[in-house]
């Protein structure tokens, strides 16, 4: 961890909130693309895959 | 090859599929990179201190948040002229992606100006158009959810992201148009003397190049679930006809 001196806590949260809304639209994002893929295949009548 | 020819939904899955995984692997690599190597081998700036560490979040987020517009912008421009389906889906599913990266900027933002500035938000033209921009992303996405016809929600969100390009253009060039505020002019530059000292700049371009590749692995993954979605709302719609 290097020395962040008196500017830590601005810098680890100026981190910690881009790691959050990326990993947040990340996740968002394969969650609905399995969604509509199940979906999808459910419809067609082919295996979930 | 035509470039028209990833226009077909079909053939728009088949590519992007192939190409989805590497491009998944090469943007997380080149983000890793960008970001272990800015946060924990780059030396304090003498005046900002370690805030300087922010420029790996902060300029790379602003400047796709302000790109997405654009690529927003050429699809539904191909969407309004020719009509093709997938650009009106691909900027529809930019959108979300576009929010995120300006809710990252002005976050950013407002951390790092506090230290420096001694304020978390001034009305500087850059600042204000950046949050008007953030309001259009919402907008947009709103517009499009609201209306159930795919192709009238892709027509009056096309005519809303060429209003609201006047504003990206805006955030981007704010600084050179109203020469005020606190906001400073571009970290990079092709003036080799206005860019960030070397120290700082190639892990900067590591950065940069992961947050575009993260742009363009998920546009491709919301562009095939759009693709898929609609796909289910058009047989689901024949089906409900053929019993009718």
């Amino acid at each position: 961890m290097p020395d962040l001196g008196k500017y830590a806590v601005e810098v680890l949260a100026a981190y910690g909130v881009t790691l959050v809304l990326l990993a947040g639209i990340v996740a968002l994002s394969l969650y609905q693309a399995r969604r509509s893929k199940r979906d999808l295949n459910r419809f067609e009548g082919h295996d979930d895959a | 090859m035509s470039l028209w020819e990833y226009a077909n939904p079909r053939r728009f899955m088949a590519v992007s599929g192939r190409v989805l995984p590497w491009l998944g692997w090469l943007t997380g690599l080149t983000l890793a990179i960008g970001l272990i190597w800015g946060f924990f081998f780059t030396p304090d700036d003498y005046r900002q201190g370690s805030t300087v560490k922010i420029i790996y979040l902060h300029v790379p987020a602003a400047m796709i948040a302000i790109n997405a517009w654009g690529m927003m912008l050429v699809a539904s421009l191909v969407w309004l002229i020719r009509r093709h389906h997938v650009s009106a889906l691909a900027a529809r599913a930019a959108a979300p992606v576009g929010l995120t990266m300006t809710a990252i900027a002005l976050a950013t933002g407002a951390i790092w100006g506090q230290p420096m500035w001694g304020t978390w938000w001034v009305w500087d033209p850059r600042l204000t158009s950046f949050l008007i921009l953030c309001l259009f992303y919402l907008g947009y996405i709103a517009l499009w959810n609201a209306i159930e016809d795919t192709d009238t929600a892709a027509d009056l969100t096309s005519i809303l992201c060429l209003v609201g390009s006047v504003f990206a253009a805006l955030s981007r060039y704010a600084v050179n148009f109203w020469n005020q505020g606190l906001h400073q002019g571009a970290s990079l530059s092709m003036d080799a003397k206005e860019n960030v000292s070397n120290v700082f700049y190639i892990p900067l371009l590591f950065a940069i190049a992961g947050f575009i590749l993260l742009f363009l692995t998920l546009v491709l993954l919301r562009t095939r679930t759009e693709i898929r979605s609609r796909r289910l709302v058009a047989l689901k719609l024949r089906e409900r006809m053929a019993h009718a």
